[in-house]
């Protein structure tokens, strides 16, 4: 038998996963000194990535919740462990994000970095590995491996290229993701230990196997709340957020994308994946707090963006209100919201990246981010204010593009659930439309600031060809999301059913407490 | 004795023999080079008679020697390790005046030591091979004769007689008890005893203590900064890889067949021992200007991991204490190797040396780099396979308190070893000086060990199995 059975006889997630790295160890051994060509394999590199995960999505049987292009290969037999790669309807939407954000962060940083720039397009390669196996292990010490690998890059991408205060913002953003995964790691082999069928057997690492494993009321308590301060800090709720604005002020602004656009994510699908379905007692017990941190986080990130002085910070803040809508979705607990959370995470992916890009851009110009300071940019930039305006609109949730749908879903199913909480968190699309709208009037409106931008030039081809395609995508999303919902009904659909026997259970409880509160449901 | 018992303590005559070479050799030619050359073409000798020594095990070598495959495994571990030390001493010593054959010859005798202690089921032999070890390395710290050098020597030397003292007398209570030196003996009867024979408790709690003083954990861990920062990198190498492996794999030896778990006060005290030992090597390395001493309280929590796995206790316990062994010492020798190569002309201990070290010597600090992230146990290192393993066999046994130590202090160990890799991504301070004081890296030696090491510690840390394989097949107390 091979090692993989699946519908186009090629391992193609780990071609998939693995070509980055390899394209990064090619430009390390023979390229070195010769930037045009080696930006030009990187270029290459995730171009073919790219393409490899769009023959993924059209092999993918999309009708089916099962896990597809399935390997297992033994890894380390005696530990339980094994190589073991899978995707659903949820990764491979991740999946495409990633390895788009990546293709289009290459031409991005074109000529963004001047200092060792042969280390920076590799540091990006190697994370683009991290991420892309992060979505598909189907092992727990796999995707734990995966999971660390990405921190590295991350942490020289900020460390060494970034901005002034560099070095605080990198350790910080090491050490909360890694006190949180840490304790994560503590939970897996936990629960690896206990999933074992009898004592005498290797602990149980495999996913498949573990989904049916039953644990006791205190094991899930204690193992949820593990996995889910890891998953908590990455994607950042509120409190443990403070590492996010720090981390995006400084990175680079490939790293910015990188971070926003996937990074983030891997919290949202960490809980999708593992702490519900894992651990539904548990999770059941949790929905009113972690309820509670979501709409803290959406009304509280959108309030402090409000009040940013620097551009880039703004755009950081919204991510926390933003991810808000994608916790405070899964744990609805029911189909829609689920929908919901994912949908925002893909459309912030697309828009947060692409407003990263823009500031990147402008800062390039202008060397200060500082709102301020900028005013009137219209006129010498057009082409730059009518992509800020229209990346703006769509992640402040205008009807028709790509922000609208899925913060509307996942309100949709918070509103099933509860509804005053449904209405606290529209106060946070408010707040989004108010915090962007007058950031953009005071940046491109408001007389001009400085007579010598009119000899700046506007956006280039290549500047404007990094933002088309998720142009492209955020109009695709926003008018037509059903090529994007089905893909993730299946999976989703599955969770959903999974938890709402739990949900019921513990139902009446939860009612009662919420009544208390002035909802109902 | 008979041939086969020859060919099973081989190793050991072939190491004994070559320190009688290596020093006749000094005495009618005086050649660094010619002593290197003899040194590693003993110890590769030594490691060929391995197989042949395999062949006859498990064999009992009159009444001081056992010979199986937990001490071959480690004998092979202390071979590698030795031979790594030696190129990286001639790297070290090459530039330095003086006459540097002695060196070699100490290093050999001492891995003598370090090898009769792996195979040692005797206290007889178990003194014998630890004061093997330990008065070669008086010698190893001392051999530059600086000031610091000698006041490190004397430092070790004067604890460490402390804590052969503490060890006699563990022998000599245990020995009062039982009326056996022999460790079968002692397990056999120490059995049925109980956790209520005082005078046996106190021995064992002796005999730990002198052996913990050469594992530096707390509270005997005092010396480590000091001679670690004093002694020349290769040495302190040495010191922090080979023997403490060597005496772990003792400790376990004895210690595994008495089952500490079940003897409450011991398995309390041995478990305070390591949890100050996981926290206050983290927490003091913090505090640490100087690579030398970071690393010395780094290997002191590191061995703090090690004793979870020691309590754990089980079949599982002696597989993660071997892997963790052999990923440690890849790890110690590769950051103790770039101190080596960092230190060509004058000591570079202090932690400004490397200060944009990635900048002038992309290499050497992408090593370091790698050698700091295995010790942080971040995965694709042999340090995240070892520490996941000792984790494994933690919680396996529900060690939940032990586990949970293990990792509170880890993440806390993490802060300082990616200080050291933030030094070295520091930009330099003056733009453009950096290519005037590049240079060439020298003694090639050396850097092809250090290639071996991170190859080593990258491997273990992505397909670790064929160690497991092996570790599992031949490192097995029963």
């Amino acid at each position: 038998m091979y090692p993989f059975q699946d519908q186009i006889g090629f391992p193609i997630l780990s071609v998939m996963t693995f070509l980055p790295t390899l394209g990064g160890l090619l430009m390390l051994l023979f390229m070195r000194g010769r930037p045009t060509l080696y930006k030009w394999t990187a270029l290459v590199t995730t171009g073919a990535t790219f393409v490899l995960s769009l023959v993924m999505w059209a092999y993918f049987d999309r009708y089916t919740a099962d896990f597809q292009f399935i390997e297992k290969v033994n890894w380390i037999p005696r530990l339980g462990t094994s190589y073991h790669m899978g995707v659903d309807g949820i990764s491979v939407l991740l999946i495409l994000l990633t390895t788009l954000l990546s293709l289009i962060i290459i031409p991005a940083s074109w000529n963004y970095i001047k200092d060792r720039e042969l280390g920076f397009f590799i540091s990006f390669l190697v994370l683009e590995t991290g991420m892309l196996g992060t979505f598909c292990a189907r092992d727990m010490l796999l995707f734990y491996f995966f999971w660390e690998i990405m921190l590295i890059p991350m942490y020289f991408i900020i460390g060494i290229w970034g901005g002034p205060r560099r070095i605080y913002a990198a350790y910080k953003f090491f050490l909360y993701t890694l006190a949180g995964s840490v304790l994560m790691l503590v939970a897996i082999v936990a629960i690896a230990w206990l999933a074992r069928p009898n004592p005498f057997a290797a602990p149980v690492f495999d996913l498949d196997q573990l989904q049916n494993a039953v644990f006791t009321i205190n094991v899930q308590f204690f193992a949820f709340l593990a996995f889910f301060i890891a998953f908590a800090v990455k994607v950042p709720m509120w409190p443990v957020h403070t590492w996010l604005p720090d981390a995006h002020v400084e990175a680079p602004t490939a790293g910015s994308v990188i971070l926003a656009g996937v990074l983030l994510k891997m919290g949202g699908y960490g809980i999708l994946r593992f702490c519900l379905p894992l651990f539904p007692d548990a999770a059941v017990i949790f929905i009113p707090y972690i309820l509670i941190l979501s709409l803290i986080a959406i009304i509280y990130g959108a309030m402090v963006s409000l009040v940013q002085k620097d551009l880039k910070k703004l755009v950081a803040y919204s991510s926390v209100s933003h991810m808000g809508f994608v916790t405070a979705g899964i744990f609805a607990f029911n189909l829609i919201g689920i929908e919901g959370a994912i949908l925002v995470m893909f459309s912030h992916g697309i828009l947060t990246g692409a407003l990263f890009l823009l500031v990147g851009f402008i800062y390039e110009r202008l060397h200060t981010r500082e709102i301020a300071s900028m005013g009137g940019m219209a006129t010498p930039f057009p082409i730059a204010a009518t992509l800020l305006l229209f990346f703006a609109l769509a992640s402040l949730g205008l009807p028709g593009l790509s922000g609208f749908i899925g913060e509307f879903l996942s309100l949709l199913g918070l509103f099933t659930y509860n509804k005053a909480m449904a209405v606290i968190g529209a106060f946070g699309i408010i707040l989004a439309a108010a915090y962007l709208l007058w950031m953009y009037l005071r940046v491109m409106f408001t007389g001009l600031k400085d007579e010598r931008w009119h000899e700046l030039p506007d956006f280039s081809l290549r500047e404007v060809s990094c933002l088309a395609p998720l142009m492209a995508l955020a109009v695709w999303v926003g008018v037509y999301p059903n090529t994007f919902i089905n893909l993730i009904q299946p999976s989703a659909n599955r969770l959903a059913n999974q938890m709402a026997p739990y949900l019921a259970e513990h139902g009446n409880f939860l009612s009662h407490l919420f009544a208390s509160l002035g909802g109902g449901s | 004795m008979s041939a086969a018992d020859l060919a099973a303590v081989l190793p050991i005559v072939v190491l004994a023999a070559a320190a009688v070479a290596v020093m006749l050799a000094a005495a009618i030619h005086r050649s660094h080079g010619l002593a290197l050359w003899m040194t590693l073409a003993s110890l590769v000798l030594a490691g060929a008679s391995l197989p042949l020594a395999a062949s006859e095990q498990p064999r009992r070598v009159a009444t001081l020697l056992t010979v199986d495959g937990y001490s071959l495994f480690f004998t092979g571990l202390i071979l590698a390790a030795t031979f790594a030390v030696a190129v990286l001493s001639y790297a070290y010593f090459s530039r330095r005046p003086g006459n540097h054959e002695e060196l070699y010859l100490m290093l050999l005798l001492a891995a003598l030591g370090a090898v009769v202690l792996t195979g040692s089921r005797h206290f007889a032999s178990l003194f014998l091979g630890l004061e093997i070890l330990s008065a070669s390395l008086y010698v190893l710290v001392a051999f530059p004769r600086g000031r610091r050098n000698i006041e490190a020597a004397v430092k070790y030397l004067i604890l460490a007689a402390v804590s052969a003292a503490l060890l006699l007398f563990g022998m000599a209570l245990v020995y009062a008890d039982l009326a056996s030196m022999d460790f079968d003996r002692i397990a056999a009867a120490s059995a049925p005893a109980g956790t209520g024979d005082l005078l046996l408790a106190a021995g064992l709690v002796l005999l730990f203590a002198g052996l913990a003083f050469k594992l530096a954990l707390v509270p005997l861990h005092m010396w480590t900064p000091d001679v670690y920062q004093g002694a020349p990198p290769p040495v302190a190498a040495f010191i922090a890889t080979v023997s403490k492996a060597a005496v772990f794999a003792l400790l376990l030896r004895f210690f595994h067949p008495l089952a500490i778990q079940s003897h409450a006060n011991l398995y309390v005290a041995f478990a305070t021992v390591a949890v100050a030992s996981m926290f206050a090597g983290n927490f003091l390395a913090l505090l640490q200007n100087d690579v030398k001493r970071l690393l010395a309280y780094s290997s002191i929590a590191q061995l703090g991991y090690l004793l979870v796995a020691f309590l754990a206790g089980g079949p599982l316990a002696v597989t993660a204490v071997s892997f963790f062994l052999v990923a440690y010492t890849a790890t110690m020798l590769g950051a103790f190797g770039i101190v080596t190569l960092m230190s060509e002309r004058r000591e570079a201990g202090s932690l400004e040396n490397y200060s944009g070290l990635f900048w002038r010597r992309p290499w050497l600090a992408a090593v370091m780099a790698a050698m700091m992230f295995s010790l942080a146990g971040i995965p694709l290192t042999a340090g995240f396979i070892g520490k996941f393993y000792v984790l494994d066999a933690g919680v396996g046994s529900s060690l939940w308190l032990l586990s949970a130590s293990l990792v509170a202090s880890s993440a806390i160990g993490l802060y300082y070893y990616l200080r050291v890799i933030v030094v070295m991504y520091r930009r330099p301070l003056a733009a453009g000086g950096h290519s005037r004081t590049r240079p060439p890296l020298r003694p090639l030696a050396g850097g092809l060990v250090l290639a071996l090491v991170l190859l080593i510690v990258l491997w273990l840390g992505v397909y670790p199995g064929p160690l497991i394989e092996i570790i599992q097949k031949t490192a097995i107390l029963n």
